[in-house]
């Protein structure tokens, strides 16, 4: 099983040179390749095969991965999105979503807290330093993007909330605005769009809150102003332009929960050996390639969060 | 009867289906040559195939019902071109899906399609109208003599499966493959003799009410 150090974080400056940093990754690729595929020190990646992994290391080809140096171009980011609260066709998101209104914008924050809170998004920009974190897309369509976010722990403005001892989960929900995204007007689906975690998979350090992605702001068609990045969990549960966050006791029951309730569950994990009722989870094409990569565990980050799920069953818990 | 202006006109029209099939594919290839083809381009030229292949399955089936209802009857032959261009359509979707999409990975393709019912379906259907594709020449016609038409009956079990395979993919919002099934449906039934013998009494009537119309299609 591959298995990436996911949370690297790429200093500015190595960001800036990134087509020489890209280039270094290119080296760095080929010698290990020359090498034989045996892992050199000088990666990130280190290929370790555990007692059940072993199957899924023969279709995993060892070949290290450089995040940095994948990163899906900020063109493809910006123009192939799923966002149904505008359009379900992902090349007209950008265009349908230009005038969007992201400031003045504001967050609440409540439900079993012992300080609820209203956030303006300049309070969260102060309050809560940013990061790059550059992290894997898995979309449930079975394509994949690499993204340079731009954003912060969620537990950190959860602390700042402090849960009470009855919150469980965490229930995130999107702007209803129909005048402003004309997609709510269609009532197919059941708008706002409402996702959740278990808290501890809010409070996990992969779980960001993002502002900006490449270094800028974030656009509207991404997510805009303030959106959650869940690298593990397929791309539908990383909810877009939140506008309410609660902690309840209860599982909440998102948007695609409700519309398709044996094909999308609560946890949606990547996980390429339970697939989609319809198709299969087994690979996923790269934006930008042309060939297919076998999708991994917890999108690769298998190490950090699978113990989250210890005796779990996926396959029941999809 | 069929004479000299109705011949040129007949020709004319006939160019212009071949035009109207050839769009999507020529529309295909531009976008393709111009990088216009989604951040996704196989998932796109996927997609697009495929629409292509089930809009002109639904007219190959129209066209009998069509001639049912105006007695038409130079928009007969046009089946067959229909009907060629949608095993266009469907070959070059079912080959983009197994070369480009999958790279010709058996693994991979074992699992993709015969193990997710909505590429089973789709795979059905594509093979049904392999054998239709290769006995639509008029050899063909007089070879197999009656039996001809009873194979080519299959293009209705083809269509359903073609209707399915959409329904199935869809994420969620299943109302535009429905709308594909309706129609298919409806030309179904408009099949059924009795249907049919309705339908050219509309004919008729038609015929008496509208000498325009009628003088038009040449009744």
């Amino acid at each position: 099983m591959l298995k990436i150090n996911p949370s690297e974080i790429t200093p500015e400056d190595v960001y800036i040179n990134r087509r020489q940093f890209m280039k270094l990754g290119a080296l760095a690729l080929g010698a290990s390749v020359l090498a034989g595929c045996m892992p050199s020190s000088g990666t990130e990646t280190s290929v370790t095969s555990t007692a059940n992994g072993i199957e899924a290391a023969s279709q995993t080809e060892a070949v290290p991965e450089d995040l940095a140096a994948e990163q899906t171009s900020f063109e493809d980011i910006t123009n192939y999105n799923n966002y149904y609260e505008f359009t379900t066709n992902k090349e007209l998101v950008a265009s349908l979503s230009e005038d969007f209104v992201t400031n003045p914008w504001t967050i609440e924050v409540g439900g079993m807290v012992n300080k609820p809170g209203m956030f303006g998004i300049e309070d969260i920009l102060q309050k809560f330093p940013r990061e790059e974190r550059i992290y894997r897309l898995r979309c449930v369509e079975a394509w994949s993007m690499v993204i340079p976010w731009l954003g912060f722990p969620l537990s950190k403005l959860l602390e700042e909330v402090e849960p009470t001892s009855d919150a469980k989960y965490v229930r995130f929900e999107t702007l209803l605005d129909p005048e402003q995204m004309p997609g709510q007007r269609d009532s197919w689906f059941e708008w706002p769009y409402i996702e959740g975690l278990r808290l501890d998979e809010a409070m996990h350090d992969l779980t960001i809150l993002s502002t900006g992605l490449y270094g800028k702001e974030l656009l509207p068609q991404n997510g805009a102003p303030l959106r959650l990045v869940v690298p593990w969990k397929y791309g539908f549960k990383s909810i877009k332009s939140i506008v309410r966050i609660d902690l309840v006791s209860e599982m909440p029951t998102s948007l695609w929960m409700a519309a398709s309730p044996n094909e999308y569950g609560f946890y949606a994990n990547v996980n390429p050996e339970v697939n989609h009722p319809r198709w299969s989870q087994a690979s996923e094409r790269r934006i930008g390639e042309t060939g297919r990569r076998p999708t991994l565990m917890f999108n690769g980050y298998e190490e950090e969060v699978a113990q989250l799920y210890a005796g779990m069953d996926l396959r029941a818990n999809y | 009867m069929v004479d000299k202006f109705w011949q040129n006109r007949y020709r004319f029209f006939h160019l212009l289906v071949h035009l109207c099939a050839l769009f999507p594919l020529i529309w295909l290839i531009w976008d393709f040559s111009t990088d216009n083809l989604t951040a996704n381009p196989i998932q796109a030229a996927t997609l697009r195939t495929g629409k292509a292949a089930i809009v002109l399955l639904v007219l190959t089936l129209a066209v009998t019902p069509f001639y049912t209802i105006f007695g038409f009857k130079p928009v007969l032959p046009i089946r067959r071109t229909l009907g060629l261009y949608t095993f266009l359509y469907v070959s070059i979707h079912f080959l983009i899906f197994i070369g480009l999409d999958y790279g010709l990975d058996i693994t991979l393709l074992k699992g993709a399609i015969f193990e997710k019912r909505y590429a089973l379906v789709g795979f059905a259907a594509g093979l049904i109208l392999l054998p239709l594709a290769i006995t639509s020449t008029r050899g063909w016609m007089k070879r197999l003599g009656r039996r001809w038409k009873q194979l080519h009956r299959l293009i209705y079990l083809a269509s359903l499966l073609a209707v399915v395979h959409y329904i199935w993919l869809v994420k969620s919002d299943i109302r535009q493959p429905l709308i594909f099934g309706l129609a298919v449906v409806l030309l179904l039934i408009a099949r059924l003799p009795a249907v049919r013998r309705w339908l050219s009494g509309l004919r008729r009537c038609i015929m008496i009410h509208t000498p325009k119309l009628a003088s038009f299609f040449h009744f």
